[in-house]
C-alpha cells in the first residue's frame, strides 16, 4: 500500500474513472449489487412470492378484510394527524433554533435527535410510564388512539425539524426586511416570504415522517397495544405472524411497503421541484436532502445551488477535468 | 411588551413546551422510576444471567453488523458519486428500501426467506446451518435495517469535496489506494463516522425486525430491546427499567457523539 510515488515519477493519466482502490469499479459494483440483493432484495422478493402463493384472490381477501382495512385506515389517519402536528411544531422548533436565542439552545438542538438514538421499545416503555395508569400527572390515555398519535409524534419529531432547519439557516433576511419596510405585517411576511421558502424542505420532511410513521412498530407496541380499535397495520402484521398466517402477513406487508415507497417517490419529486424552483429564483436556500434521511447530518446536506444541479447521487459526473490543464 | 416580543415568547412557550412534554418529561421519568427504589434492583436485573447474555448478544450484533455496513457504505458511496453508471439509480432506490420498510415487515421477509418452506431452507438444513431463531438471523435483520445510514451520510460529503484533490494526488503519481487512504478517506471521515454512529444506534435498539426472527428466548436469542419487552410483559418492571435505562444511556452517548461529529464536520 505504501508503494512509493517515485515508482512512477511521471503522472500516469490512466484509469481516470478508477476511483475505487484495490478493486475495479466493475468488481465493486458486483459486490454492492450482490450485497444489496442478499441482504435486502431477496428477503423482500421471498415475501412478495409468499404473499401471492395462494393466488391473487387470496391476496386481495387478505388486504381487504375488515380488520386489515380498519388497521390501514387507522394508521393512515394517525400518520396524517401526526405529520400535521409535527409540521407545525417542528417548524416552530426549527425557527427557535435558528432565529431565536435563549439559554440552553445547544442542548435543545442536541436533544431533537433523541428519537433517532433511543430504541423504539424504550420510547414505548417511557411513554406508558408518563401517560399510562401510573401517570404521575394523572393523565391516562395508554392503549387508546391518542397513544398511537403521541408515540408517532415522538418518533417522527426530528424529521421535520432537521429538514426545515438548514433552509432557515440559509434563508436571506433581506427579503423579510424588504417586505417589512414595504409595510408588510408579521403574518404577511410569514405567509408570503418565509413559508414559500421553507415549503420544499417542509414537504420533504413531512413525507419522510409519514413514511416512517406508516411502518412504526416498537414505540406503538406497548403504549398503544393491539386492542381491537388500536391495531395499526404493523401490529396486525405482527399478530398474523404469531398466528401463523404468513400469507396474510406478507400481503399486508406488501401494501404497507408500497404506501411507504409512494412517499419516498414523492420526496424525490419534491427535491427535483425544489432544486428547479430554487434555480429559477436564484436564491441561496439549498434543498440538499439528496438523502432521504433527515437526521442531524443536515448541515452536510445543504449544498450550494451549483452542487444541486448535479441532482441525485450517481448523476454527478465524475470528472470535469480538462486534459489541457495538465502538461 | 411590544408585539414582536410577545410573539417571540409565545413561540418559545409553544416550541419548548412541546419538546418538554414530548421528549424531556418521559426521559426524566424513566430515570426517576428506575432509581426510585435505589440502584440495587435495576442493577441486579442487568447483571442477571439473562441480562448479561442479552447485553453480550447485542454487542456481538453491533460488532458484526456495523463494520460490514461501513465497508459496504463507503464502497457504495464511491460508486454512486464517482462512477457514472446507468444502473446507479437502481442501487440508490434499493438502498432506500430499508427506510420505507416497517421493521416488522423486514423481520417477516427474513422469516419467509430462511424459515420452513423458505427459498433457502432446503440448502441450509442440508448443510446443518440454523439461521432462523438464532444469532445469524438477528445479525441479518440488523444489517438489513441499517444498510442505508453510512451511504446516506457519505454521499453528500463526497459530492461536496469534489475531485480536485484526488486529481492532484493522481497527477502527483499516487495510485488508487494511496489516493483513497491519504486524500479521499481523510476528507470524508467525519461523514462516515456520523453514519457509523447512526448505524450503531439503530442496531443497538432494533426491535421489530429482531423480534420476528429471533424467537425471543431468554438467555439465548434475546437482545437488550427484546429483554426490555419480555420483562415488561412478565411484570418484572425493575428488569425492564434497568435494561431500558442502559439503552437510554447508550442513546445519550450516541447523541453526544452525533453532536461532536457534526461540529467536526462543520469545521
Amino acid at each position: 500500500m505504501e508503494a512509493h510515488a517515485a515508482n512512477s515519477p511521471v503522472a500516469p493519466p490512466r484509469a481516470r474513472q478508477f476511483r475505487l482502490p484495490g478493486v475495479g469499479a466493475g468488481l465493486g459494483r458486483g459486490y454492492v449489487v450482490l450485497w444489496l440483493s442478499l441482504i435486502v432484495l431477496l428477503p423482500l422478493a421471498a415475501m412478495t412470492d409468499k404473499s401471492l402463493s395462494e393466488g391473487v384472490g387470496q391476496f386481495w381477501d387478505q388486504v381487504t378484510n375488515p380488520a386489515a382495512i380498519q388497521s390501514l385506515e387507522l394508521i393512515l389517519v394517525c400518520s396524517l394527524i401526526v405529520v400535521a402536528v409535527n409540521a407545525v411544531f417542528g417548524t416552530i422548533v426549527a425557527w427557535l433554533l435558528v432565529r431565536d436565542n435563549f439559554p440552553g439552545k445547544s442542548i435543545v438542538n442536541a436533544i431533537i435527535d433523541l428519537p433517532f438514538a433511543l430504541p423504539t421499545i424504550v420510547a414505548s416503555l417511557i411513554l406508558i410510564q408518563l401517560w399510562g395508569k401510573n401517570s404521575p400527572v394523572g393523565i391516562d390515555f395508554a392503549l387508546t388512539r391518542l397513544a398511537i398519535v403521541v408515540a408517532l409524534c415522538f418518533v417522527t419529531l426530528p424529521f421535520v425539524v432537521r429538514a426545515v432547519q438548514p433552509l432557515l439557516i440559509e434563508m436571506d433576511k433581506d427579503m423579510e426586511e424588504a417586505a417589512a419596510s414595504l409595510g408588510a405585517g408579521g403574518s404577511t411576511i410569514f405567509r408570503r416570504i418565509i413559508f414559500p421558502n421553507l415549503l420544499p424542505g417542509l414537504a420533504a420532511g413531512v413525507a419522510l415522517a409519514f413514511a416512517r410513521a406508516l411502518g412504526e412498530y416498537g414505540s406503538v407496541l406497548l403504549f398503544a397495544g393491539g386492542k381491537s380499535d388500536t391495531t395499526v397495520t404493523s401490529i396486525l402484521i405482527g399478530q398474523k405472524i404469531e398466528q401463523g398466517n404468513e400469507t396474510g402477513a406478507a400481503a399486508l406487508s406488501i401494501v404497507l411497503l408500497l404506501m411507504a415507497l409512494v412517499c419516498l417517490f414523492l420526496i424525490t419529486l419534491i427535491q427535483r421541484w425544489g432544486s428547479r424552483h430554487e434555480r429559477a429564483q436564484g436564491a441561496g436556500a439549498g434543498v440538499g436532502l439528496t438523502m432521504p434521511l433527515a437526521d442531524g447530518g443536515s448541515e452536510t446536506l445543504t449544498a450550494d445551488a451549483d452542487d444541486l444541479d448535479t441532482g441525485a447521487p450517481g448523476t454527478q459526473p465524475g470528472f470535469k477535468k480538462e486534459d489541457d490543464q495538465r502538461d | 411588551m411590544t408585539k414582536s416580543t410577545q410573539s417571540r415568547w409565545s413561540l418559545r412557550v409553544l416550541g419548548l413546551g412541546y419538546l418538554a412534554v414530548l421528549l424531556v418529561a418521559p426521559l426524566i421519568l424513566l430515570f426517576y422510576k428506575t432509581f426510585e427504589d435505589g440502584l440495587a434492583a435495576p442493577f441486579e436485573a442487568i447483571t442477571s444471567a439473562d441480562g448479561l447474555h442479552a447485553l453480550k448478544l447485542t454487542l456481538i450484533t453491533v460488532a458484526i453488523a456495523v463494520p460490514l455496513n461501513t465497508i459496504f457504505g463507503v464502497i457504495c458511496s464511491l460508486l454512486l458519486v464517482r462512477h457514472k453508471w446507468k444502473g446507479n439509480w437502481l442501487i440508490d432506490a434499493a438502498i432506500n428500501l430499508p427506510f420505507a420498510t416497517s421493521p416488522v415487515v423486514i423481520g417477516l421477509s427474513l422469516f419467509l426467506l430462511y424459515g420452513k418452506q423458505g427459498w433457502f431452507e432446503p440448502g441450509l438444513s442440508e448443510a446443518g446451518i440454523k439461521v432462523l431463531f438464532s444469532t445469524p438471523a438477528i445479525v441479518l435483520a440488523c444489517i438489513f435495517v441499517s444498510v442505508p445510514f453510512v451511504v446516506r451520510e457519505t454521499v453528500p460529503v463526497l459530492q461536496e469535496i469534489g475531485t480536485e484533490q484526488e486529481q492532484a494526488a493522481e497527477t502527483l503519481g499516487a495510485n488508487a489506494w494511496q489516493t483513497f487512504w491519504r486524500v479521499t478517506l481523510p476528507a470524508i471521515r467525519w461523514g462516515v463516522a456520523y453514519g457509523v454512529v447512526l448505524c450503531t444506534a439503530r442496531v443497538l435498539g432494533e426491535f421489530g425486525a429482531v423480534s420476528v426472527v429471533s424467537g425471543n428466548i431468554s438467555g439465548e436469542t434475546q437482545t437488550l430491546p427484546l429483554f426490555v419487552e419480555k420483562n415488561y410483559e412478565n411484570f418484572n418492571l425493575p428488569g425492564a427499567f434497568g435494561a431500558a435505562v442502559l439503552l437510554a444511556i447508550l442513546a445519550l452517548i450516541v447523541l453526544m457523539a452525533m453532536n461532536l461529529l457534526k461540529r467536526k464536520e462543520a469545521t
